[in-house]
């Protein structure tokens, strides 16, 4: 299927397959979910929590999973630790968790958070082919900016932040070494040649030569070019100033999916900016973002809703993209916002342990009665499945550096 | 004879990757990329009881004469996301990897390892390396590189800092309990402050103490500096003296320092890296031996060696003809870059100047010569041979252990687990089942109690 519909599809949009994710934090979106029954709360910080997780996401037959992460404690505040002891605190690396649940999954992508503003591209670049090495071409990253000044101190290698413009340059550069690397390695460069003596050809290994503003990096990868060649890129449209970094870096990007209007004007405004920064002939994936409280019957969902609520002291979705409601209206809304320009959706489940089993044993079929979601998978990689062909590496056929 | 007690032999298998300790060319030689390679290698090391699979680490493919070195394996996967797929295939193998102290982070690094110690059920060991060149540094954006005498005192803070961030959350803040909806017991947990010259950090670790409250810490440095390093801060060190003579100086040397950090000597230990070459009988395998030493070094493995030293193209000699008669090039070393091995010419004149001599006197060829004075093998014979071997040298305190490395990838730890190991159990120095579930049981150390103070 494309992956860049026409801004006018209409009502063949609303019924073609659409793609879906989830993105798994904690015991869920919703700050009390940990007090669900059935959350859990003491295995968070266990293997099994997560792969159990995965593999309910899988039995869905979902694209994906992303993993959120930071570099800081989790908190209500944007400016530091909350001193919040009623939520949970205390996460595991989202790139270690991926890889650890890759073995015990076949099909479903695997998209761990990367915080670009503090980590080198060399690593980055070198763990997420791994985790396509361990995974069989299922891997991905979600590109995070931080611009926090508490989370700055952690490091503690600038003065302050940069300012929001710059600090999305610096992880588009980030990204775009990310990839030189990926591409250092041409796909047939290990040559094994028993005659003479060489193990690879080493013209088919590229040095990058990147000079940005913020760092250069040599290369070539220590790691082979990654089964996918080019493991999914993401980035969250957060902000208007991430629309450019997912207009030039991006293989999908995350819309906030509060109304289609603002949907819309979004992803018109991504698509523009493609055409004009980006590469304009890569599709971009474009999928609405938003937390779901799913139940049968939707009196029900809106009380758990308020109930977890009542738990946190406080109401849950401000500035977030939220539905309340029965998986068949999740499901209308869905269609609906497809013809707005998305081509999936990234569900974050309000409470996992609730929200998840609605999301793929309910939500899920009910796309699949509509024709809108696939019933097996059909393909093996993250790319494949998003219908994003396998790109040839931009050095191959160069003369090597 | 001494009634000293039966010393309990410690054993770990190093995946073999980029040097020439791996015969590639080998039909029986797999791929040093595919998970597939890992799975198989960490379950025969997991399947002989051995204490921890080792994976070394990579920031630049190495380069010599201008170019990619490529007779070699060349290229490796990231460290951490193979140490934490190994996690979910095996259960109690406990899962060393080297990460470097000059081009991360204290927070990421600290955070990485909690996860792993996390995500494996507390099996995580971390061993710290120190490289500071230009060379790699032209990978990074930050951090660069070092002065050489600057390595250490990075080192040393750093895992200082980490220490800091592992022993910021005690182990007893999570209490989760829905009904009261009191997650942590204690808003202050994670809380850390670091301040020195390489690192001034503070603010709050997000990664709850772990199962073994800090992953184990291995040392692989040798100078005095390295040593004293090992001594105040190491659970183990990744020694490089497998013979009897060497291995009891150095065990003597380091053990000795301990107690002036309030140590004893069980709270350190000595593992030296070992090859091995099994056969059904010792003649047999000193053949097979003598056929692995063949292809490990080539001809132009021998020049490519030799240049090393002298640090200049010596790419018109013929490897089966005599060393060179000049002298190496004085100064840096500029011909081999990204090379660990080539800091142990100290002093490449009088090095060449002994191997010519060495050549002359034996009449060896550049590739004799290089075969003769590279010679890795520590454990040499049959199955009893090397068992026997194995244990004199831990019984005589030469070791407290080895890391196999074995020539080929990934199965050439097979026959060693299959013939190697019950020998070792038979004798009573080898365990036959694991006792405790993480790599701190298996080591024999303790949990490590936090001091949140113990910057």
């Amino acid at each position: 299927m494309p992956a860049s519909p026409p801004p006018a599809a209409s009502r063949a949009a609303a019924s073609a397959p659409l793609h879906l994710a989830v993105a798994l934090d904690g015991a869920g979106r919703h700050p009390a979910a940990w007090r669900e029954p059935g959350a859990r709360p003491g295995e968070l910080l266990t293997a099994r929590y997560w792969a159990d997780a995965v593999a309910e996401a899988e039995a869905g037959l979902l694209d994906f999973v992303s993993f959120d992460d930071a570099l800081t404690l989790q908190s209500s505040s944007p400016d530091g630790p909350d001193g919040r002891t009623d939520q949970v605190r205390g996460r595991l690396d989202a790139v270690l968790t991926a890889a650890r649940v890759a073995p015990l999954t076949r099909h479903i992508g695997l998209v761990p958070t990367v915080t670009a503003t503090h980590t080198e591209p060399f690593h980055i670049s070198k763990a997420i082919a791994t985790l396509d090495h361990v995974s069989r071409g299922r891997a991905g990253l979600d590109v995070r900016v931080s611009q926090t000044a508490h989370e700055l101190r952690h490091f503690g290698r600038r003065a302050a932040a940069l300012p929001e413009d710059e600090a999305y340059e610096e992880a588009a550069d980030h990204v775009e070494v990310v990839r030189r690397l990926w591409d250092s390695w041409d796909d047939d460069a290990e040559i094994r040649d028993v005659a003479t003596g060489r193990f690879v050809d080493r013209d088919k290994l590229h040095h990058i030569d990147f000079e940005g503003r913020h760092f250069s990096v040599r290369g070539p990868s220590i790691t082979p070019r990654p089964p996918q060649g080019q493991p999914l890129v993401t980035a969250a449209a957060a902000t208007r100033a991430a629309y450019g970094l997912i207009a030039r870096s991006a293989d999908a990007g995350y819309v906030p999916a509060h109304d289609t209007d603002a949907v819309r004007a979004a992803v018109a405004e991504i698509r523009r900016a493609r055409e004009t920064a980006g590469p304009a002939a890569e599709p971009l994936h474009l999928f609405g973002d938003l937390t779901v409280f799913l139940d049968e019957d939707a009196p029900a969902a809106h009380a758990r809703r308020e109930r977890l609520d009542a738990l946190a002291g406080t109401p849950y979705g401000d500035g977030e993209a939220v539905f309340t409601g029965t998986p068949a209206q999740l499901a209308d809304l869905l269609q609906d916002w497809r013809t707005a320009g998305l081509t999936g959706f990234r569900l974050r489940p309000g409470g996992i342990s609730h929200d998840l089993p609605a999301i793929t044993r309910a939500l899920v079929p009910e796309l699949q009665r509509r024709g809108a979601f696939r019933r097996a998978y059909e393909a093996d990689t993250l790319r494949a499945l998003l219908g994003l062909a396998r790109p040839a590496g931009r050095y191959a056929a160069q003369p090597a550096a | 004879m001494s009634t000293k007690p039966l010393k309990q032999i410690h054993l770990a298998a190093h995946f073999p990757g980029v040097n020439n300790t791996t015969v590639w060319s080998d039909p029986a030689a797999g791929s040093h990329i595919d998970f597939d390679s890992f799975v198989h290698f960490a379950r025969t090391a997991e399947r002989a009881r051995f204490d921890f699979l080792f994976l070394a680490e990579g920031l630049r493919l190495r380069e010599q004469g201008g170019r990619i070195y490529d007779l070699d394996v060349v290229g490796r996967p990231d460290t951490f996301t193979v140490l934490a797929a190994l996690a979910a295939v095996t259960e109690r193998l406990g899962l060393t990897g080297t990460i470097n102290s000059t081009f991360n982070e204290p927070y990421e690094v600290a955070r990485q390892f909690a996860s792993l110690d996390h995500l494996s059920a507390g099996r995580a060991a971390w061993n710290v390396v120190t490289s500071w060149d230009a060379f790699t540094g032209e990978n990074f954006r930050r951090g660069g590189f070092l002065p050489r005498e600057e390595r250490y005192s990075r080192a040393k803070e750093f895992l200082a800092a980490a220490t800091g961030l592992f022993d910021s959350w005690d182990g007893t803040e999570i209490v989760a309990d829905p009904v009261s909806g009191t997650f942590l017991r204690d808003a202050r947990a994670g809380a850390f402050t670091h301040c020195g010259p390489h690192f001034d950090i503070e603010g709050h670790f997000n990664v709850p103490r772990s199962p073994q409250g800090r992953p184990v810490v291995f040392q692989a440095g040798d100078s005095d500096e390295g040593r004293e390093f090992a001594a105040a801060r190491a659970d183990a060190i990744f020694g490089r003296y497998g013979t009897l003579d060497e291995g009891r100086a150095f065990y003597a040397d380091v053990k000795r320092r301990l107690p002036r950090y309030g140590r004893t000597p069980d709270q350190l230990k000595i593992l030296p890296a070992a090859t091995f070459v099994l056969g059904d009988t010792d003649a047999e395998a000193h053949e097979t031996a003598h056929e692995v030493r063949r292809l490990q070094v080539s001809g132009q493995t021998a020049i490519r060696y030799l240049e090393h030293v002298w640090n200049r193209d010596l790419s018109a000699y013929d490897p089966d003809g005599p060393l060179p008669e000049t002298d190496p090039e004085p100064g840096e070393n500029t011909i081999a870059l990204g090379r660990a091995s080539v800091r142990q010419f100290r002093d490449p004149r009088e090095t060449a100047r002994q191997w010519r001599e060495l050549a002359r006197a034996k009449n060896l060829s550049i590739r004799e010569l290089v075969i003769a004075t590279t010679a890795r093998q520590t454990f040499v014979g049959s199955a009893a041979t090397v068992a026997r071997a194995i244990d004199d040298l831990v019984q005589a305190d030469a070791a407290d252990g080895f890391i196999l490395v074995p020539h080929i990838t990934p199965g050439g730890l097979d026959v060693f687990a299959d013939t190697v190991v019950p020998l070792l159990q038979e004798r009573g120095v080898f365990r036959t089942e694991y006792e405790g579930t993480t790599l701190r049981d298996h080591l024999g150390l303790s949990v490590p109690a936090p001091a949140p103070s113990g910057l």
